[in-house]
């Protein structure tokens, strides 16, 4: 999977958890929780998304390492790098 | 045959939108099905029957809003005949059970009782059914657009919560308490799981809840004419914001009988589900004690307004760091600082404090929630 179609599957899943965001307005640098509004359900329902579309498993203690756009697309590109290497 | 009526989904629904039948005249029904879609303040409901039978025919059409109470269909036995008529007519009045505090009721808002549908046990006349008929004696406000359903819904919230205020003298009690077990256990149980099967904290806190309702069954149940009824199960309604604004409580039905991962499971389920607006209509209209959950949003200490007419309602915090002393040292802990808001006219406050002592307890073996 390229950066790009990464990219596509995260805010593909951030726009089925909030489905009132435009997914090209979010920034990706930035925080989502100061752009989306998601509780702890909508939270899971992202991580169960982006875990059914990249097969990277997300241990909780990793969520918070979740915390933009980029680092979510950062963090499952070195783990599908690490998993197919 | 069976009068098959307008549930009341909540003390602050006055009438729905039939939106469309999903069943038709003649088709066998079971207890449970989903015969129709009716359209309220707190979205589309899919409407359960509550009796075997077969559906005889059908008193209102897609389109037209209706009160609580108003016949929709009627439902007949297997070995009926079809079009036979109802079997429990309304009985006059005079032969009618009513409430002396829906007679008060009448008396003070001049309503005649004879026109009131009692959606009481065997049709009897509640204090609610009196002030059903009242509201709906006075002139229409505006219609709001129909788009417009989140002012509805901020309507119908208005409604119940200055009814609370207004009739129920609330107590508030509160309690902080190390939740570090409870923590730990958590972390364990996600770290052997699949991403979608980890639990969230709600599930095994609303299993404390239950198990605590089983010591303290006073604050599970409801205040109606001047008496406390327990509740017939442990239906507790959870409080879920909706993305465009509003709230709904939706019930998540016998948590007492299920375990933690049914109970995440289910919760899921609801969440979504009121979300996309296709909540049941038992889901909304028997829930016997509510838990709001605002420590998601950084809320310390959350002090709710009770459902009427139920009789408590419980808060959840916002788990925090804090420096707690353990066996005479200080040492840092996650804590968390419960509530409860209970009606002083059928609970005094020893009751609650025991009810939180409970949650306290059996939030400290989360293994045997």
């Amino acid at each position: 999977m390229t950066r790009a179609e990464i990219t596509a599957v995260v805010l593909k899943a951030l726009s089925e958890v909030a489905p009132e965001i435009d997914a090209a307005s979010v920034r990706p640098e930035a925080p989502l929780r100061d752009q989306v509004d998601l509780d702890s359900f909508d939270y899971l329902n992202f991580i169960v998304a982006i875990h059914a579309a990249s097969r990277v498993d997300i241990p909780e203690a990793d969520y918070a390492k979740l915390g933009t756009v980029n680092d979510t697309v950062e963090y499952l590109a070195r783990h599908m790098a690490s998993r197919s290497g | 045959m069976i009068e098959f009526r307008m549930p009341s989904l909540g003390s602050d629904m006055e009438a729905g939108t039939l939106v469309q039948w999903l069943k038709t005249p003649g088709e066998p029904l079971k207890r449970g099905d989903i015969i129709a879609v009716v359209d309220t303040e707190k979205g589309a409901i899919e409407i359960e029957v509550f009796n075997d039978g077969v559906l005889d025919r059908t008193a209102v059409q897609p389109g037209e809003k209706v009160p609580v109470g108003a016949v929709l269909a009627f439902i007949r036995g297997a070995d009926e005949p079809a079009g036979a008529p109802a079997a429990r007519p309304s009985p006059p009045a005079a032969e009618r059970r009513i409430s002396p505090a829906a007679r008060k009721a009448a008396e003070e808002l001049h309503v005649d009782l004879s026109a009131v549908d009692g959606t009481g046990p065997g049709g009897s006349v509640t204090r609610a059914d009196v002030e059903r008929a009242a509201s709906r004696r006075r002139p229409a406000a505006a219609p709001a657009p129909a788009a417009d359903r989140t002012a509805g819904m901020r309507a119908a919230i208005a409604a119940a919560m200055s009814r609370s205020k207004r009739e129920i003298p609330h107590l508030y009690l509160a309690t902080t308490i190390d939740v570090s077990r409870l923590s730990s256990w958590l972390a364990a149980e996600n770290g052997k799981r699949t991403v979608d099967a980890r639990l969230l904290p709600i599930a095994p806190l609303l299993k404390a809840v239950a198990h605590a309702i089983g010591e303290v069954p006073d604050v599970n149940g409801f205040w109606i004419d001047a008496a406390f009824r327990p509740g017939p199960g442990v239906h507790l309604a959870c409080a879920v914001a909706l993305r465009d604004g509003g709230l709904v409580a939706p019930a998540l039905h016998d948590v007492d009988r299920k375990d933690v991962d049914t109970v995440m499971r289910e919760l899921r389920d609801l969440v979504a589900r009121a979300r996309a607006g296709a909540l049941r209509s038992s889901e909304l209209a028997d829930s016997t004690l509510t838990v709001t959950n605002l420590g998601e949003l950084g809320v310390e200490t959350a002090f709710g307004i009770i459902y009427p007419p139920q009789v408590a309602l419980v808060g959840l915090g916002r788990v925090v760091q804090r420096p707690w002393v353990v066996e005479g040292r200080v040492e840092p802990r996650p804590v968390m600082t419960v509530s409860i808001s209970a009606d002083h006219r059928a609970l005094d406050g020893r009751r609650a404090g025991q009810f939180l002592g409970a949650l306290e307890r059996w939030l400290q073996k989360p293994e045997a929630l």
